[in-house]
């Protein structure tokens, strides 16, 4: 099968009251290779250079870019681009899945039980992290979906279909700060919000949930033309399922991602994954502008005319 | 007092008595110490009690100084009785501490390696990524050394059968060794006799091998290692230990923002530059040490701490992550991983602990609420430990309701019925009482595993019957001897104290933040005098009677907002009154310029720079930050304040120039106040020259008190003010303090001398100013009409004004940050 291929260009532009004389920047933003996803060219460009850039990967096995900077700027423009191949992910039904219940026992604690190398992989997603919490409320919200004997998948698909249909779609009720009790209590949030939601009820249940970051390929309304950075990042959860392994659902669309979905990288929650981290040394924070356009390979000249045209080549691919 | 004091301790039979066997019949170990205080007089031992006491207090008085700026000092207790522990008992306990030392070092090896001991069950993963204290980005990184614990601490309490329980390890920065030592220097000298006869271990060893430890395993190239002590700052509870510490280990204490992380690799900022930091002793807890990769918020530690680490640059003691093993509710594992890592049995048994994060050990939690401590199952959670025994009625259901809603977050542990220790309380009734006690004992890492601190803190609870024994809460400690089988060589502790070490922190580390402080203590102290001499000439003007603004004032008042004292007349309808623009011009906090707030910036440089200042010194600047308070509600009261705030900034100037040690961070003093009093008189002048024609000779007056040269202009001329006199005397004079050819002069000195003692190159723009001083034609001001010459001075002046600020940022980049200034690089570009 022929794979869909997809440029995203990522700009985030951080302008300062004062001059930043050090910064620190872990850079979170080269879309990750999977058995239906590569990653098949990808750079990042910043203005000012660096006086140092390296890349290593953390301890989810996500690319990070660190970059130093040395001298005085009043602004950060960071651009990263990437052209990437999709082929349709296995789709799990849930009829190949184990129930729910027997889930949740996979991962829990026995004295002296070995845990295989995927239940301790998963373990890490079962807790508490920093913006995900484990609460008998969120557990309670998600208990009609999770009836005894269900399987796995169908009632995670549940509770994503719940949350979709309660849950208001609203950018202005959060920020990045917004703890996922008040989400809960406002029933209103953006996708990140969504994302961490989802995640505390699973963990509450005893389910390993992570949190994906990534891109969306949008549509634009019906007669309109795509626009450059009309879109956004995105996020999303992985669930894990015993025997069958990770496993996408999108509550924010109410969707199991398949051709349209593009992972960066993941994590226990937004805080693992963030796609800009940084250290200033003076300066004044300021929330950066940021504009993501995701463009299909066929559409990819109509977008860019010369003037914004991106540098990247493609790579000869061998496909 | 009656003879025999030890028969009159209240022995009681249901505890350990750690002194007694039985009511006057002290343990076997303890007899010479009981014999010799029955033996010593009454008086001498209330002698000797006065003495801990005065000790304590002369060095509490560096520690109720750095302790808490706001006054909310805790004092450090001292019981003048140590804690003996025999010969033959520590063998057992030191082998115990030290193999629990090792085990907690394979365990996190193991947890930020291969994870065996989750993957084959012995440890819940719950217990290691249910904490916030295990550290993901620290994942996959190995000490250099192989010590993850270079220091480790143990808290020890012992039960009624005489038996010791480890109840908590403090593995990520423990506290108590500085403590520990001071307790050993002050209570040696009290009893010096019965010290010697006991064969009392020496505790200097154990900091020797610390020592040695973190230089010996950080990583180099070849360079001798450079280690640091890495402290939260001032406001630390256990700031005190920390510069007692770095001074007896002769590391340099430094706060986060001293090091900076270039290219992976760690560096002190000093004065002389960068320094290549090898091992840092941190006293940071973990979620501190690097915003970048841990916790965001904090501005405490050093961005990109974690990636140095990782590439193996600087050992990190203890390692980042290592505050995972702080949990409770690992206890009841331990004695499994002990035997998979290390293939031995566990030696000391931790106090009985159940994890309710499983279900038979919940049960038996809620069952035996009575018999058991809760405690959080992780530290650094918000939640306090109680006795189950003391919860009743309605506190016992939420308390129960809250542990079965979270039971992975409790643990219940055994009530330990702590050991008791004689107190010594002055009282001549009753010289002695009980008090519950524990241990806390510490082991350092050595080439072949770890060494036990030969001593101990002594922890006493705060009062009788109280149970909970927590330095964070105010206790009493003592110190801790412990006997050793073969008489002890005699080894001067004041020799060691006052050794090698202090003469180590030479002047080529003094950190960059110290040059800083002083360098900004400098500015402010010259802004808050220039501008509280322009405020009150300008209050004297008002409070005077003058009710129109004339020209005098209205040049007084260009002045003082030129000076950013005063705040821009604004919109005319809703402006304040002038009475009021100016009291606030004084008081105001939140004004960026008000004298109120250059005092409080000056007071905040001050406080980094303590130990720099003389108790004189320091005096002025406690009176500073008294002047405005209460804050001055009439312009006479503020013309009041002024005159104090004056006459204290003028102190300070002596102190700057007579009282201080004249080293490199010095000479940051001195640029700091002459690159302010520059750019203010250069200011003030050509707010005079810039003026009206008619007006000027209005302000001349002002001019002359604001530049504080009137005594001087009055005593050598007898005349009102005019201009080319007082333009000399200002701008020309190098023989007046205040002149502006004086502060260019003495910048020039200073900056030469800085280039000589630091190796850099001298900024060009100081000899440029000077000349262009020098060569200026003064009589042109002989004319009638001089306002050429006038606009020519403003414009030398405005330039003169602009170099002290270019300067300042250039003392900034090169000194203090460390970075690269723009102008410099698009010069190259």
């Amino acid at each position: 099968m022929k794979p869909l291929r997809y440029h995203i260009r990522h700009d985030t532009r951080y302008s300062y009251d004062q001059p930043v004389g050090e910064s620190h920047q872990l850079l979170r933003l080269a879309p990750r290779n999977l058995p239906w996803q590569k990653c098949v060219a990808h750079r990042i460009e910043t203005d000012p250079e660096p006086v140092r850039r390296q890349r290593f990967f953390d301890s989810f096995g996500n690319a990070v870019d660190a970059l130093h900077f040395e001298a005085d700027h009043d602004f950060l423009a960071v651009r990263s681009e990437s052209w990437v191949e999709l082929y349709a992910p296995p789709f799990a039904a849930a009829s190949e899945c184990c129930n729910w219940e027997a889930a949740r026992d996979a991962l829990r604690y026995t004295a002296g039980k070995p845990l295989t190398r995927d239940l301790l992989e998963a373990s890490a997603f079962l807790f508490e992290s920093t913006n995900a919490r484990l609460k008998r409320d969120f557990a309670d919200y998600a208990a009609v979906c999770f009836v005894p004997g269900r399987p796995l998948l169908s009632a995670v698909d549940a509770l994503m279909v719940k949350i979709f249909e309660e849950f208001t779609f609203d950018p202005e009720a959060t920020e990045v700060s917004t703890p996922v009790a008040e989400v809960f209590a406002n029933r209103r949030g953006v996708c990140q919000d969504f994302a961490h939601f989802m995640i505390s009820c699973l963990r509450s249940l005893g389910i390993a949930a992570r949190y994906v970051s990534g891109y969306l390929l949008t549509r634009p309304p019906a007669g309109k033309k795509r626009l450059i950075g009309a879109d956004a990042t995105h996020a999303w959860v992985s669930v894990f399922c015993p025997g069958l392994g990770w496993v996408d659902f999108d509550p924010t669309n109410a969707i199991r991602p398949q051709l349209e979905h593009i992972v960066v990288g993941w994590g226990r929650d937004f805080s693992d994954v963030s796609p800009m981290r940084g250290v200033l040394l003076g300066g004044g924070g300021h929330e950066p502008d940021i504009a993501v356009t995701v463009v299909p390979e066929d559409e990819f000249t109509e977008l860019y005319t010369d003037a914004d045209m991106p540098t990247l080549e493609l790579r000869p691919t061998g496909s | 007092m009656p003879a025999g004091i030890l028969d009159h301790y209240p022995f009681s039979p249901a505890r350990y008595d750690e002194m007694f066997v039985a009511r006057g019949i002290p343990r076997a170990h303890w007899e010479p110490f009981a014999a010799r205080l029955e033996a010593l007089p009454a008086d001498a031992l209330v002698q000797r009690s006065r003495f801990v006491a005065d000790a304590i207090e002369s060095d509490g008085v560096t520690y109720s100084v750095y302790a808490d700026p706001k006054g909310l000092n805790r004092p450090w207790e001292l019981d003048m009785l140590p804690q003996i522990i025999s010969a033959e008992e520590w063998s057992v306990l030191s082998a115990a501490v030290a193999q629990r030392a090792r085990l907690l070092n394979a365990m996190l090896a193991d947890l930020y390696g291969r994870q065996c001991l989750l993957s084959e069950g012995l440890l819940p993963p719950a217990l290691v990524f249910g904490q916030r204290g295990f550290k993901w980005p620290c994942m996959g990184t190995q000490p250099t050394g192989g010590h993850f614990l270079s220091l480790y601490a143990v808290d020890l309490a012992r039960s009624p059968d005489g038996n010791w329980w480890a109840i908590a390890d403090r593995t990520q920065a423990p506290s108590g060794t500085g403590y520990a030592l001071q307790n050993r220097i002050v209570v040696s000298q009290a009893f010096p006799d019965a010290f010697r006869n006991l064969q009392v271990q020496k505790i200097a060893d154990f900091f020797r091998g610390l020592q040695n430890a973190l230089v010996r395993m950080a990583p180099t190239d070849g360079e001798t290692p450079l280690a640091v002590l890495l402290t939260p700052g001032p406001y630390n509870e256990t700031y005190f230990e920390h510069a007692f510490l770095a001074r007896y280990l002769g590391f340099p204490l430094v706060e986060g923002q001293d090091l900076t992380v270039r290219d992976d690799t760690v560096y002190l900022k000093t004065l002389r530059g960068l320094r290549r930091v090898h091992a840092i002793l941190r006293r940071l807890d973990d979620d501190f040490c690097d915003p970048l990769e841990l916790r965001a918020d904090s501005a405490l530690g050093v961005a990109g701490l974690v990636g140095a680490v990782r590439a193996g640059k600087v050992l990190v003691a203890n390692a980042l992550g290592s505050g995972v093993l702080e949990s409770a509710a690992l206890f009841g594992f331990l004695p499994g991983i002990c035997e998979r890592l290390l293939g031995e049995p566990l030696a000391m048994p931790s106090v009985a602990t159940w994890w309710c994060g499983e279900k038979p050990a919940l049960e038996h939690v809620l069952e035996n609420l009575d018999e058991l401590v809760i405690k959080p199952a992780y530290s650094g959670m918000n939640r306090q430990t109680v006795f189950g025994h003391q919860v009743k009625g309605k506190a016992r259901d939420e308390l129960v309701a809250s542990i079965k809603a979270q039971p992975h977050a409790y643990v219940g542990q055994e009530w330990v019925r702590l050991s008791q220790a004689p107190v010594w309380t002055g009282n001549a009734e009753q010289p002695l009482t009980t008090r519950s006690v524990g241990l806390r004992l510490f082991a350092a890492a050595a080439p072949d595993g770890y060494t036990v601190m030969p001593g101990a803190l002594t922890r006493v609870a705060p009062s009788a019957g109280v149970e909970v024994i927590t330095m964070q809460r105010g206790g009493l400690s003592k110190d801790t001897w412990v006997q050793s089988d073969a008489p002890t060589q005699r080894s001067s502790l004041l020799k060691e104290r006052l050794g090698v070490i202090d003469l180590l922190y030479n002047s080529g580390d003094i950190p960059s933040r110290l040059g800083e402080n002083l360098f900004w203590m400098g500015r402010h102290s010259e802004r808050v005098e220039s501008s509280a001499r322009v405020l009150r000439a300008a209050l004297t003007r008002v409070a005077g009677g003058t009710d129109d603004i004339g020209d005098e004032l209205s040049g007084l008042l260009i002045a003082a907002n030129r000076l950013g004292a005063l705040n821009e007349d604004e919109d005319a309808d809703a402006a304040p009154s002038l009475e009021a623009r100016l009291l606030g011009a004084v008081t105001d906090l939140a004004q960026p310029g008000s004298v109120a707030a250059n005092l409080r910036a000056l007071a905040m440089n001050a406080n980094h720079v303590r130990e720099r200042l003389s108790s004189d010194n320091w005096h002025v600047l406690n009176r500073l930050e008294t002047v405005l308070k209460p804050s001055p509600a009439t312009l006479d009261q503020a013309i009041g304040a002024l005159d104090q705030v004056m006459l204290n900034c003028i102190s300070l100037a002596g102190f700057a120039m007579d009282d201080m040690t004249r080293d490199e961070g010095w000479v940051f003093l001195i640029l700091g106040r002459r690159i302010e009093r520059l750019a203010s008189i250069s200011a003030l002048v050509s707010v005079v020259l810039q003026a009206d024609p008619d007006q000027r000779d209005n302000m001349l007056e002002w001019l002359l008190e604001a530049g504080n040269s009137i005594v001087t202009y009055r005593s050598r001329y007898r005349r009102v003010p005019e201009l080319l006199p007082v333009i000399h005397l200002l701008v020309f004079d190098t023989a007046n303090p205040h002149s502006v050819a004086m502060q260019v002069h003495a910048l020039k000195r200073y900056l030469a001398r800085s280039a000589q003692d630091l190796g850099h190159p001298m900024p060009p723009q100081i000899a440029g100013l000077e000349r262009r001083i020098g060569r200026f034609d003064l009589t042109a001001f002989e004319a009638e009409h001089c306002d050429a010459a006038c606009a020519r001075l403003a414009s030398l002046l405005n330039d003169a004004e602009n170099t002290a600020y270019v300067l300042s940022d250039d003392v900034h980049h090169r000194f203090f940050i460390h970075t690269v200034e723009r102008s410099r690089l698009r010069s190259v570009a």
